[in-house]
Parts: structure tokens; sequence; C-alpha cells
């Protein structure tokens, strides 16, 4: 696997400023204040209902954020960079998370890898032209006991062979969750075309 | 004896993370109990029963609470869900398979310490673990174990759950009250610790899940049923995570008395090696705990004194808080063992374990930001047929030169990456030798002259390690490499 590589995650987009969230996300993202002693607490909720909503966080949405939380849109900029799951630009439709730590590797994530990039065309952090794919590569993502596995959006699939990859890559449906979902860290509306099963 | 399941009781069970099937085994009767009681009885209970943190350090969870001071009017409540120790996963299987005892052994635990606010915080990855509390949390709401007056005792408490958004620095207990804040998870200097100044600048106590989980069954059970599970200093059940090259990887529950070979070997548990293979080694608290020797090695002759140095099969290592100390290890740490097989090579596993602390590092301390960073390009050129005889004593050197330990840096992730990737290269040592020795004698200096040299500080690099350990490293090597 390669060692250090830069990343398109964060880079600005082409699209300048990008779009800004809808009144209704920034009503949802208020209704949490009430759980926290300060506003600045709400700001990992408020950037996940961000890129619920656009699919990755703006800097229109990043100056929405810090507007409704009281801080400096840096202060906003400074959390996006830090967490991994956050995007400052478009990414595709189903988000492919795979795990590289010891288990995993062991049990042949490796192979995974090189298939996904053959297949799709695409590596590390990177999405593919289409805007269906974009590909991750994580660390453990605590199901260890089923790897080598890959999280399709919020679905995790466990003990991934390469044959089981490619019923993944044509499945449609393979982000559908099997159980009931919450809707508390979800975006009230959503401007692309994605939506929860 | 066989051993009935206590934490995993419900695993399996139809409809286990409902409500009603929770109630039906007994569920919330502890918080009952918990409620007859005064927080500070119940505080002295879990002090008698000496309930070990679960999360990787292994501090008693009574004694803890007790650090609260004592005329506060607000207490954080900070639930550790961020499980991101590869490679664990006990976390995940206690949310998906019965998610009340979670929130009521935290509700035990808030009433204990007069908590106001609980936070579960969980991993951002940890999707369908979110649905599936989320929904617990609204049953339990319903059913009035939380809000306002819990079942008329007169004390209040809400629970919220947080999520994450990947780091795994967030799983530390000031990075974890950082990242709720809403700011970048950068661990505190300490002191002030949680419990005085901890969340919002508030009292705070911070516990794993598995930790509060064992809650209800010491009210249930009872201080003596608990005593009699596990010795001494390490009492109470224990889940066991197994993963790697075994035949049945999975979550396992048993007292603190298995060895790591019956949970690689028992049929109970992880069910023998895949395709008969050996074991070449194991890490079996997380990888931050370090690494055993597997049956690769020669036994241990009958009557010798445990000696890490020396290379034996290292597979009777008690799983419990102490005894796995005598192996040159950190700690028990989340007890979740991955299994090397004999095929896997060690090199491999070296660059596996350095990047990911590399890639962890939250960047705030030199030692660990540069040293975890300079291991892995250390790791990834022995890797690449490139290394010397001498890397080996320098790696060592850098895990020396960093962590909480030597009092160098503000958490303790560089302790956890120092012990893995220190007691790889010390237990492989004749493994790592063999690849080097088998390149090509001018394999090193070709590599370096293929990529910039500057990337390997040279000058330290030939000075200080060079002196400490007595020099298998000549200044020769370079000299025609650096133009
Ligand atoms: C780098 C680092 C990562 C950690 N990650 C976790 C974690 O994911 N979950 C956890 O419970 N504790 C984790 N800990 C330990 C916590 O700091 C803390 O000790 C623990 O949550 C306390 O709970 P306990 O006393 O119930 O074990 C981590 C510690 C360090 C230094
Ligand atoms: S020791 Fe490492 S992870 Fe911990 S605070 Fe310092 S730089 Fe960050
Ligand atoms: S090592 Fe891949 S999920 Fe843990």
């Amino acid at each position: 696997m390669g060692g250090w590589q830069a990343i398109d995650r964060k880079t600005v987009p082409a699209n300048g400023m990008g779009p800004g969230i809808s009144d209704a996300s920034k009503e949802k993202i208020r209704s949490f204040f009430p759980r926290y002693p300060s506003k600045r607490a709400v700001m990992l909720p408020a950037l996940h209902i961000a890129q619920d909503e656009l699919g990755y966080v703006s800097l229109t949405a990043m100056r929405q954020i810090a507007e409704l939380l009281e801080l400096p849109p840096a202060a906003v900029m400074d959390v996006v960079t830090f967490y991994t799951a956050f995007w400052t630009h478009p990414k595709g439709e189903k988000q492919l998370m795979l795990c590289r730590s010891l288990t995993c590797e062991l049990l042949g994530a490796d192979k995974l890898r090189e298939r996904i990039e053959q297949k799709l065309g695409i590596k590390d952090h990177q999405t593919t032209k289409d805007g269906k794919f974009s590909f991750m590569i994580e660390e453990c993502l605590a199901a260890c006991d089923h790897g080598p596995c890959l999280m399709v959006n919020e679905k995790m699939h466990k003990c991934v062979t390469p044959e089981k990859l490619d019923q993944i890559l044509n499945d449609p449906h393979s982000d559908r969750l099997d159980q009931p979902r919450s809707d508390l860290y979800d975006a009230p509306v959503h401007n692309r075309q994605h939506h929860h099963h | 004896m066989a051993y009935e399941k206590v934490l995993l009781k419900n695993a399996g069970k139809p409809n286990s993370r409902s409500i009603d099937v929770y109630r039906s085994g007994g569920g919330y009767e502890g918080l009952e109990r918990a409620l007859k009681m005064s927080p500070a009885e119940l505080i002295e209970l879990v002090k008698q029963a000496n309930l070990r943190g679960r999360g990787g350090a292994g501090f008693p969870a009574g004694m803890k609470w007790s650090f609260l001071p004592p005329n506060r009017e607000v207490t954080y409540l900070c639930i550790n869900a961020d499980e991101s120790e590869p490679p664990t996963f006990s976390n995940r299987v206690l949310i998906d398979e019965d998610p009340h005892q979670i929130i009521e052994g935290t509700i035990i635990a808030g009433y204990a310490t007069k908590t106001t606010v609980a936070y579960i915080y969980m991993r951002g990855e940890y999707c369908e673990q979110f649905h599936t509390l989320q929904k617990a949390v609204d049953e339990a709401y319903a059913a009035g174990y939380l809000g306002k007056n819990i079942r008329g005792s007169g004390w209040s408490m809400e629970m919220y759950l947080h999520r994450g958004a990947g780091a795994y620095v967030c799983g530390e207990e000031t990075g974890l009250i950082e990242s709720l804040e809403g700011k970048r998870g950068w661990p505190r200097i300490k002191p002030p610790f949680p419990a005085v100044e901890g969340a919002f600048r508030k009292p705070t106590v911070v516990n794993n899940v598995e930790t509060v989980a064992c809650l209800p069954h010491i009210l249930t059970r009872g201080l003596d049923w608990w005593k009699s599970v596990g010795p001494a200093h390490s009492l109470g059940p224990k889940l066991f995570c197994i993963s790697g090259a075994v035949n049945k990887p999975g979550c396992y529950e048993a007292p603190c008395t298995i060895t790591v070979r019956e949970l690689i070997y028992s049929p109970e548990f992880g069910g023998g090696m895949r395709n008969g293979k050996k074991c070449k080694a194991v890490f079996p608290g997380g990888l931050s705990m370090g690494v055993l020797r597997g049956d690769t090695f020669p036994k241990r002759p009958a009557g010798e004194a445990i000696d890490h140095r020396k290379d034996y099969d290292e597979l009777d290592c008690i799983m419990d808080f102490e005894d796995i100390k005598k192996y040159d290890l950190l700690g028990l740490g989340t007890a979740a063992a991955v299994v090397v097989s004999e095929d896997d090579d060690i090199r491999d596993v070296l660059v596996n374990n350095c990047r990911f602390y590399a890639h962890e590092s939250c960047g705030q301390c030199t030692q660990c930001r540069e040293g975890t960073a300079w291991m892995y390009k250390v790791a990834k050129r022995i890797q690449a047929g490139a290394g010397r005889i001498y890397d080996l004593d320098l790696i060592e050197e850098m895990t020396l030169n960093m962590g909480m330990m030597p009092g160098m840096s503000i958490c303790g992730l560089p302790d956890g990456a120092a012990w893995p990737i220190r007691t790889l290269v010390q237990k492989f040592r004749k493994e790592f030798e063999a690849h080097i020795r088998a390149q090509k004698p001018q394999a090193a200096q070709e590599f370096i002259k293929r990529v910039n040299p500057a990337a390997y500080d040279l000058p330290i690099l030939q000075g200080r390690a060079n002196a400490a350990t007595g020099g298998t490293f000549s200044f020769d090597h370079y000299v025609g490499t650096q133009k």
C-alpha cells in the first residue's frame, strides 16, 4: 500500500463558495442547542447535517454554521479539516470505506484495494467521473471479526471477497440498511439526488 | 465449570435490542436497586468491587468517581464508545446485541456521580450502532428511566448520543472532551484531570461502554458473585475479541483467567488456527499493548522463569490486568487479540503498525508527531528490502524517546505506539535480521539514492543512536549518497 499522498478531500471546489444549507437544516441545527451548555458543541452535529444535505461541507455551509454557532469561520474550517469524515468538495453518491488495519490487511484488504482501484479507476480519496463512487481507505472500523470489511455509506459489508466486492459494486442497494434508522443526524432536505434507504 | 455468560447473556436472543426483552431478563432491576441507595453508598460498592476500567488503562471506576469535587452543581458523564483501537469490537457487540444494558449502566454511573447530562460519544463510523442505540435511548426515555425525576427518585439526568467524525485520538478522554465541545480532538495537558475540570470546564467522568455495562450485574448479583469471577486484581466478567488467522473470530466473554492459547485454540473461543497453520505472533490487548511470540517458537523449558528477552512461545500469558505485564506488555488494553500466522511477513506487520500511529497522531507533541512518522519511514524502508541491521536499533531507540512514560507527550498515544513497535523489533529481531541479511549488500544505499536522502534525518541518526547501541552502523555508508 502507498505511503503518504496528497488527498483531494480537503481542496476547495472549483465552484467557489458552493451551495448553502437550507433554512430547515439551520432550524434542525438550532434544535441541538438545548443539549449542550455551549453553542460550539453543536459543531459536529451541524457538520454532519450539512454534509448530509449537500453531500459535502461547502465554504458557504461553513460560514453559515459559524454564524449559527457564533464563531469565526476559521473555527469551523479548523474542525472540518481535522476529522476524516468531512469533505470540502462534492463526493460520490456512494462512499466506499475500506479498512486497512492489521486484521483486515492480514485477511486480504490490500487485494480489495487493488480491485477497487482497477474496477473504478480511482485511488484513495478520489471520486469516479460519473459521481457514483468515492473511495476512502480508513483505519480499523471495529468489525475485525468480519474482516476484511468495506462500508458503503452506512452499510457494513462483512468478510468481503473479490467476488462479493463485484456484487457490491453492481448492487444499486448496496447501502441499504436492514434495520430502522434514526433521522437525528440527517438533514431535513437533500440538495442532491442521494437519499437514505 | 462452565462459565455463565453475563454481559453477553442476551446476545443472539430474538429481539434482544428491545426494552421488553431486556426487562424480561431482569433488565433495569439493577437501576431500581441503585436508586434505593445513596450515591455515596453506590460509589463505595463499586470501589469494593474494584471494577477496573475496560477502556484500556484499567483504572478503578469507583476511585475515579471519588475524585469528583464534593460540592458541585453540574457533573457530566461521557461514555466512551469511540472504540478505534485495532482490532477491538467488543463495544460494538454490546451495542448491537444489548443496547439497554449500556443505557442502564450509564444511568447507574450517572446516579453515583450525580450527573446532570450524560453524553455517549460514538465513533462516526458506527452508523448501524447509532441507529440501534438511539432507538434504545428513545425507549428508555418513554419508560421513565431518563429525563426528569427518574423513577420518582427526585434525580434527573438527560442522555444524548454524540457522533464523532473519524479520529482515533478522540478516544483519549480529554481528546473526547475537546471533540465534544466542538473542537479538533486534541488531548489536553493534565492536570487538571477531567474529574475536576472536564467537559465545558465542569467536573466530568469518562468511562468506557463495557465498564458501565458491568454495573447492573454488580447490583443484581451482588458483590460476592462479582468477587468470585476472576483473580483479585482483575475481577468480574470480561469481553475478549479475537480476530485474524483463526477459525472463529469473534467477541467472547470469560473471566480474566483464560490464556492467550485458550483464546486461540479452544473450541469455545477462537477455534484454532485457520488451515492448521502455526501462530507466529499475537497482539493480545489491541495493538497498543505490544506483541507476544506465538507457537512457531519453542516452548519455555519447565521450571524456567518467564523472560521476555528469550525466544520462547509466550501463549501461556493470562489475559488479566497484571500477568500480561510479565511479558513486557503495557497492560490488558482492550483485550482484543489479533493473530498473525506463520505465513505472514513480520515486516508487513511492522509497517501496518507504524502506519496506524503515524496516521493517527494528532500532531500536537513533537516526539509523537515526528517519531511515529519517522518510524513509519524506517519500517517502509525495511519492507522495501533496503533495511539495515542498524535500523532495528534505531527504531528501538525512537520508541524509548516518545510517550508519556519518558514525559514527552500530552497523551498516551505514543506509548501505545512504542510498545507494539518496540516489542515487534525486539521479539522478532532474528526474523528481521534474516530478511536484512538476505538483501544485496548495497540495497540500502541504492534505495536511498533512488529517493530523497534528506528524508532520513541523517545527522541525528548517525549521532545518538549509534553511540547508544554500540554501532552496527557506519557513517561511511552515507558519504557517497548525500551529494
Ligand atoms: C490514544 C488513546 C485512545 C483511546 N481510545 C479509547 C477508546 O476508543 N475507547 C475507550 O473507552 N478508551 C479509550 N482510551 C482510554 C481513555 O483515555 C480512558 O482511559 C477511558 O475511556 C476511561 O474509561 P474506563 O476507565 O472505563 O476504562 C484511549 C486512550 C488513548 C491514550
Ligand atoms: S501524544 Fe501524540 S496524539 Fe497525544 S496529544 Fe501529543 S501529538 Fe497528539
Ligand atoms: S482491522 Fe479492519 S475492522 Fe478492525
